[in-house]
């Protein structure tokens, strides 16, 4: 079975109709909107894998189903949707990924009264992301792109009587903001100069040779070819959405949503589609463009690996672990191997899932309760989680062989080490390696191993089998996903089939395993040997560097940073519009008219002393006959409005009677 | 169908209607309701039928009609409908009933408050039509006495008329006026020099220099700067906007609805019925300076709006920003013009995303001022920003409309105002991309101060207007039985079916013109295109 491109567009259609479904479903319909909304995803999935048969059919090929969206001058604005492997592989994982999540959330969210309306915001959400996946044009991109915006957003602030949340999803949609206003200049740039926003047009397109020569030809100011300008603008976006340095602060605190949320879009999905988006756009990239992506990414996995160490709360330990996954995939791209980057965003979108769903049902086994400290001893009760969630952990810290994520972040490792500018990211990956084998390790520790330390986890039991079953399958996929590259580099030859797969490296692998078993071999003396006796014993790292954990406990201060210049400056912007508005116009008006007004005192003075005087008499006997018309004068408003309405009719009669002539 | 004068017809039914309504004293409340109402939906009935008829792709003026009034003076009676005028016409067509249905519980002499609904809103459709300045004049300026007579007996907190919406309306009207006065002796000297008042014969004397021949180079631009002063009051272009937010604030929630939602159009009409064509060249040489006054009104508008704690004030601030963008768009068109370089796609694009601007802001606005109006009747006429909180818990139906209305605004993809946007900041970029850059800050400073009146209203724990200060003393009158306690008389209800009349259509439109921009992309293409393709200085 495969599907054309021409259909392509019924992948994120029926998510869309199943968050309509939702809509409109009333509000005890949980049980219709959900399975709208499961049912959805399964039916995009069988779709996908269509989808997948027919790319991989012709590998090389950007098959385009184009069309007119309203006309604009001569000729229309085109969007389109296109179907290549990239594209394909996109769609069968999110749309896997995402039927998982959808039947974890019936059990995670069977208590909340509003639950259909969380099924319809999900639905809604991976309409946009599939949408963001198979546009043909950047327009189409950035409208998908901004919904994913906006899906985040409701689902981010969807218990939103808490104010945190509320105020989470406002940080979330104005922090990516920010970076889509550098998108929005770079697509209105490309627009500008290339004429079309169409990726593949038969040639046309712009990231066809023929628009992408144009563009590197074309020198802006400093030198810089305009290719670079606009693959940074377009960075931007993608800096905002994958939570790069910069702008990571928003996705932290994005956990504030339900914890399905932040295994779909906070680690698996949505922040995924900046890398996808660099990934899409990598022809345009130049190497002056790649190594600031490449930097920004190196220094992303370092600062979210480090981050991480410090953290307590269960959700924003794997909150920071995406960050820093996603600099390597920045990285990867950087580097020059775009396929490494979008092997490792899926491997990681798999074990991501699976670690944001078991952190899930630890905390719905827990009553809510995600202080590691506050946790341990979930090893006993909790086996499946436990079991699922350690082999998620072995596929992020990279334990070697069996486990897909060794491969993907090998691949990554690999390619910066061959890149020619600088070895300084390749050493910072290398760094960030051993921080996340030993965060993870220490997370495992103090939530599963030891003993109970409140009451909470005391009383925890497994979940429910729809939120197990998902655990097992994402864990099995965490190790399956191997085979896209090993024992043969299958994905590396369709996606990108020119680049030969580098061979040796042996050595490299060899340092990577033994960086691999320091992290977890120093985060087990540390945190597992000796296992903490309460929820407020000392951090035993704590107690050595207080310092540096306080400074990264606080997330290097980026909060306070930004709430000291950014915040600071735009409050300065709007006091100062707000009085220019009050003191200075609105003033310069009351001028004028005290001035007017005075004109009229003196004007009147003048009249009345220096001419009327002679009229006085004259006037006495015409005010006579003014009183007996000032009776007519009732002061009610009605009477008023009335006249002035007959006089009104009366002159639009004449005027009308007087036209005919 | 050809003897019938349909525009007369679209302009006059309302005033109609109006005469009916001040003649008819004994009707019912309900019975000069259903009047109005149905008075109002004429001009949307007609506009359609228009727009059946409409060939888009003749870009001249159609459904004219044209007969010689005053003789002495060489004043035509001449109307006629192009795209922009019909998108407007439409526009006028849903914006008044929907704010005639908002004032439906309004009760302080509801006839002659639709009496005068009708009457501005006759003014405002005769502005959209007329094709000779003597007239539109008249339609312009009567437009002025309803819309005073709206806010200085029906507006301020009461509903009633208070001292300040008596000076808001002062204020608004003398200003506006005092800016008419300026453009009616610009046309004076304009009509000496050239003994015509035609709109299309005085756009030829200016597109091929007959005028500054006959006015002489600085006679051409002190009568421009006279029209531009008006014009420039009206819609407001930045720094001519400080009689807005207190005119939007204190008019009864219907008054602010039209107000915005049409009368602001009327001002960007004349710049791009009036200004532009006649006075070309001028406005090329004046738009290096006016585009960064409409850059203004875009950043610090948005930014103004940031600090304003009156939701109304808030919302007039967006449209001041909102406006801007057309203004932007045409000023950077003009400023281009003649220049190397020019795109005339880009100008195509910037004008096209100006139009569809203006009918969407009126969609989008309309519907803040109406939700404002909602939470101000809820509230007891409260509408501080900090007055509310949860309202979305309380009330989930009205929440999600409003909140749509609020991403319109913003410039969601998929609802009606982002093709707008888009299209202007696409414009704007190949025409004058600094301005464009630098106008991007108000994309981000709308995006915080919408979702911060969200958040803040909507959002959080149950706020002090929404029956959350009640909720210790409802405890108290829960009998020991266990019986729910009844509503508190302050508990925020959802929309009832009458209240959600003026709303739904108008949501109901941003999501058909967000996803299908087609339905009026294609009424105004061809003339912005041959407006684009002719652009020459003199």
């Amino acid at each position: 079975m495969s599907l054309p491109v021409q259909y392509v567009w019924l992948i994120p259609l029926l998510p869309l109709l199943a968050a309509g479904i939702g809509a409109v479903t009333p509000r005890g319909g949980v049980k219709i909107a959900s399975a709208a909304a499961i049912g959805a995803m399964v039916l995009g999935f069988f779709l996908s894998c269509g989808a997948l048969a027919t790319a991989l059919a012709h590998p090389a090929a950007h098959a385009t189903a184009n069309f007119a969206w309203f006309d604009l001058g001569a000729g229309t604005l085109r969007l389109g949707w296109v179907l290549d492997p990239i594209a394909a592989f996109m769609l069968v994982m999110v749309t896997f990924v995402g039927a998982l999540i959808f039947i974890f959330s019936t059990g995670y969210m069977h208590e909340d009264e509003r639950a259909k309306q969380f099924f319809c915001f999900l639905s809604l959400f991976a309409s946009a992301m599939l949408g963001v996946v198979i546009a043909n044009s950047l327009l189409l991109l950035f409208i998908c792109w901004e919904l994913v915006g906006l899906a985040s957003y409701l689902l981010i602030g969807f218990w939103f009587h808490k104010p945190e949340a509320a105020a989470a999803a406002k940080k979330a949609f104005i922090t990516t903001r920010i970076g889509d206003l550098g998108l929005l200049l770079g697509m209105l740039w490309l627009y500008d100069s290339t004429g079309s926003l169409l990726f593949y047009d038969g040639g046309h397109g712009v990231l066809e040779p023929t628009a992408v020569a144009n563009l590197n030809a074309q020198l802006v100011f400093g030198g810089l070819a305009l290719s670079t300008v606009i693959g940074l603008l377009i960075f931007c976006g993608a800096v905002g959405k994958s939570g790069q340095f910069p702008l990571h602060v928003w996705l932290p605190d994005a956990m504030e949503g339900p914890t399905p949320v932040s295994a779909l879009i906070h680690a698996a999905t949505m922040v995924a589609a900046g890398v996808f988006l660099m990934a899409r756009v990598y022809p345009l990239l130049t190497p002056d463009a790649l190594k600031v992506i490449a930097f920004t990414g190196a220094i992303t996995a370092l600062m979210g690996a480090l981050i991480a160490v410090a953290q307590n709360d269960i959700k924003r330990i794997l909150a920071f672990s995406t960050v820093s996954q996603l600099g390597y995939m920045m990285l990867a791209i950087g580097v020059g191997s775009w396929v490494a980057a979008i092997f490792h965003l899926l491997t990681h979108a798999f074990f991501k899932a699976l670690l944001f769903l078991g952190a899930g049902s630890v905390i719905h086994a827990a009553h809510h309760e995600q202080d590691i400290r506050s946790l341990g001893g979930l090893r006993g009760p909790m086996k499946v989680t436990f079991a699922t969630f350690a082999i998620g952990m072995m596929a992020l810290a990279g334990v070697p062989f069996l486990f897909s994520g060794f491969w993907s972040k090998e691949a990554i490792l690999h390619a910066a080490h061959g890149w020619e500018v600088s070895h300084l990211p390749f050493y910072m990956g290398l760094t960030a390696v051993v921080l996340t084998a030993f965060y993870m390790t220490r997370l495992m520790a103090e939530t599963f191993f030891g003993k109970a330390r409140t009451h909470a986890s005391e009383h925890a039991h497994e979940s429910p089998a729809s939120m197990t079953i998902p655990l097992v399958i994402l864990a099995v996929c965490a190790v399956a996903l191997s085979l896209l590259a090993w024992p043969s580099p299958w994905l590396q030859h369709i996606l990108d089939p020119k680049a030969h797969a580098e061979g040796g490296g042996a050595g490299l692998m060899v340092l990577s395993i033994v960086l691999v078993a320091i992290g977890i071999g120093s985060g087990w003396a540390i945190y597992g040997r000796t296992t903490r006796e309460k929820a407020t014993s000392a951090d035993p790292l704590a107690a050595r560097v207080p310092g540096v954990i306080a400074f990264l406990g606080a997330r290097m201060k980026f909060d306070e940073l930004y709430a000291a210049t950014v915040f600071q400056l735009n409050a300065a912007l709007a006091t100062a519009a707000d009085l220019l508005d009050r003191y200075v116009w609105d003033a310069a008006v009351r001028l004028l008219a005290q001035i007017g007004i005075f004109a009229g005192l003196v004007n009147r003075e003048t009249d009345e002393d220096g001419l009327n005087g002679g009229f006085d008499a004259t006037s006495e006997s015409l005010r006579d006959t003014g009183k007996a018309y000032s009776r007519a004068q009732t002061g009610d408003a009605h009477g008023y409005l009335r006249t002035v309405a007959i006089g009104f009719v009366l002159l639009v009669l004449i005027v009308m009677l007087g036209g005919r002539r | 169908m050809n003897n019938l004068p349909l525009l007369s017809l679209i302009i006059f039914t309302p005033w109609i209607g109006a005469a009916l309504l001040a003649f008819l004293r004994g009707a019912s409340v309900s019975v000069t309701r259903t009047l109005a109402l149905a008075f109002s939906l004429a001009p949307l009935a007609l506009g359609l039928v228009a727009a059946a008829a409409f060939d888009p792709a003749r870009t001249a003026p159609q459904f004219v009609e044209n007969h010689l009034w005053i003789s002495a003076l060489n004043v035509h009676y001449r109307l006629g409908l192009d795209g922009l005028s019909l998108v407007l016409v439409l526009l006028t067509g849903i914006v008044t009933p929907a704010a005639l249905l908002a004032a439906w519980r309004q009760e302080h002499c509801p006839r002659m408050f639709g009496a005068l609904f009708l009457l501005l809103q006759g003014a405002a459709l005769g502005v959209f039509l007329a094709l000779d300045f003597f007239h539109w004049f008249v339609f312009w300026e009567l437009s002025l006495v309803p819309a005073f007579f709206l806010i200085k007996l029906w507006g301020g907190a009461s509903g009633r008329g208070d001292a300040p919406a008596t000076r808001a309306a002062y204020q608004f009207v003398i200003y506006t006026i005092g800016g008419s006065a300026f453009m009616l002796v610009g046309f004076a000297a304009l009509f000496v020099a050239t003994g015509t008042l035609d709109f299309h014969q005085l756009a030829q004397h200016g597109a091929d220099g007959a005028l500054a021949a006959k006015l002489g180079a600085s006679g051409v631009r002190w009568v421009f700067l006279g029209v531009l002063l008006g014009l420039a009051v009206k819609v407001p272009l930045w720094p001519f906007h400080t009689w807005l937010p207190p005119a939007y604030a204190e008019a009864p929630t219907s008054g602010s609805m039209f107000l915005t939602g049409v009368m602001s159009k009327m001002g960007v009409y004349g710049f791009l019925r009036i200004l532009w064509p006649i006075f070309p060249a001028q406005l090329h040489a004046a738009a290096p300076c006016l585009i960064w006054l409409a850059v203004a009104g875009v950043v610090l508008g948005a930014y103004a709006a940031l600090r304003q704690t009156d939701l109304k004030r808030l919302v007039a601030y967006s449209s001041i920003n909102h406006l801007s963008y057309c203004l932007l768009a045409l000023f950077a068109v003009a400023y281009a013009t003649g220049r190397n370089g020019l795109h005339g796609e880009a100008a195509t694009a910037a004008l096209s995303g100006a139009i569809l601007q203006m009918f969407n802001h009126g969609l989008s606005a309309a519907a803040l001022f109406y939700c404002v109006g909602v939470l101000e009747s809820r509230a007891g006429g409260k509408r501080g920003i900090g007055d509310f909180g949860g309202v979305r818990t309380a009330a989930p139906l009205f929440a999600g409309l409003c909140g749509i209305s609020l991403f319109s605004s913003l410039g969601l993809p998929g609802l009606n105002g982002f093709v707008g946007e888009f299209l202007i900041f696409r414009g704007v970029f190949g025409l004058h991309g600094a301005a464009a850059t630098v106008a991007c800050l108000g994309l981000l400073a709308t995006a915080i101060f919408l979702l911060t009146f969200w958040q803040k209203v909507f959002h959080g724990p149950l706020g002090p207007n929404v029956g959350g200060a009640l909720r210790p003393d409802s405890s108290s009158a829960t009998d020991p039985s266990g019986h729910q306690a009844p509503p508190t008389p302050n508990g925020f209800a959802d929309l009832n079916a009458i209240e959600l009349a003026p709303l739904l259509p108008l949501v109901v439109l941003m999501f058909v013109l967000g996803v299908y921009p087609q339905l009026l992309a294609g009424l105004i293409n061809p003339l912005v295109t041959s407006w684009a393709g002719h652009l020459v200085l003199p």
